[in-house]
């Protein structure tokens, strides 16, 4: 079980953020637990690609031995960004949503005001 | 409500080194680690230490917002118009029509190992100044927007 | 009772993902096939030595222009939640 760790942790660590999302009752807390999940998509994707001993993808005074698969460090790439986008609009909501109603608590916004 | 003499001179000596830090990643993206998101991210931490230095009031005439939306847009105008040039040059759209050509980014790179000429690379240089531009207007963006939305006197 | 069914479905949850985390091998790759005709040919092909900036900008560029428009966008939202009224509207959040 201890040969294949980073996959485990990275269960764990999306496990672990998605049980914040559903049980905390603060929107911040929520917010936080969406960023626990990506966090550990993004590890997931990077350990899928490694090659035991292997070197990174660069040639520039590369030393000599196999190197590790560049197809999913590209993929993370483009995931970390996708991340920052949500989260700042995510908490651009939260501020608003904290001018209207005076509480940052998801069990007290039931009432619609005009 | 400012920082003290200690942080303003700081912020004052490390900004154009953090500037220029910045700017080597961006333009070395196809040589080492780094490419034009990660500078443009490095970049802006140096716009956001000098909001973090002198207060939000004093700053908001100097580095004003519309210069920060003005420079997003031009850094995805750029990237996209870098992209339709290779219609005009024989290839696809996102072709690479500069690679091997004698032209700018022009020169030919053999396989293996070797220490890295910055005149290589084709259109992928262009493309990464077009998006570390682009990335610097939009954190700048980020920040002063959640900067001005807080009410001081609640 | 609604508290039962969480706990039952995220403990299913955990187990499903638990069990194919045990079920790949770390360190050994199985289809290399694309990725070793990138390393292969990237050099050439593309004049750049750093291989993951030639995916990201030549072999796979469209995803590059998806990312950037999603950024734009989001940071479109953003400009539009925190904006303020010039002196000749009247409607505003109040």
């Amino acid at each position: 079980m201890f040969y294949n760790l980073p996959f485990i942790v990275a269960g764990l660590i999306i496990m672990v953020g998605i049980v914040t999302m559903v049980f905390k009752r603060n929107l911040v807390k929520m917010i936080m637990g969406l960023s626990l999940v990506e966090a550990g998509v993004n590890l997931l994707l990077v350990a899928i690609g490694y090659r035991a001993g292997g070197i990174a993808p660069i040639f520039t005074n590369a030393p000599d031995a196999q190197m590790v698969m560049p197809t999913v460090q590209a993929m993370t790439l483009t995931n970390i960004v996708i991340g920052i986008a949500t989260t700042a609009m995510l908490l651009s909501f939260v501020m608003i949503i904290y001018r209207k109603y005076g509480t940052a608590d998801a069990g007290k916004m039931r009432k619609l005001r005009g | 409500m400012d920082m003290s003499r200690i942080v303003r001179t700081t912020a004052n000596v490390l900004l154009p080194f953090i500037l220029i830090y910045g700017f080597y990643i961006v333009m070395h993206g196809h040589l080492t680690p780094g490419g034009g998101f990660q500078g443009g991210a490095v970049i802006a931490t140096g716009i956001v230490l000098l909001f973090a230095a002198y207060s939000y009031t004093d700053l908001k005439e100097k580095v004003t917002l519309g210069a920060l939306k003005n420079s997003e847009t031009l850094g995805l105008l750029l990237f996209i118009f870098t992209a339709l040039l290779a219609l005009t040059a024989g290839f696809a759209f996102f072709g690479n029509w500069l690679v091997n050509g004698g032209a700018i980014f022009g020169d030919m790179v053999a396989f293996g190992p070797n220490p890295g000429d910055l005149n290589t690379g084709g259109v992928i240089p262009i493309m990464n100044l077009a998006v570390g531009i682009e990335v610097l207007g939009a954190m700048g963006v980020i920040i002063l927007s959640m900067l001005s939305g807080i009410q001081e006197d609640a | 009772m609604k508290n039962i069914l969480t706990y039952a479905a995220l403990l299913i949850f955990a187990a499903g993902m638990l069990l194919c985390m045990t079920g790949l091998e770390f360190g050994n790759p199985a289809y290399t096939d694309m990725d070793d005709y990138m390393v292969e040919n990237g050099q050439v092909l593309t004049g750049g030595n750093n291989i993951v900036t030639d995916i990201v900008f030549d072999f796979r560029g469209f995803d590059t222009l998806g990312e950037a428009t999603v950024l734009f966008t989001a940071v479109l939202g953003i400009g539009l939640i925190f904006r303020r009224l010039r002196e000749d509207e009247e409607y505003g959040y109040e």
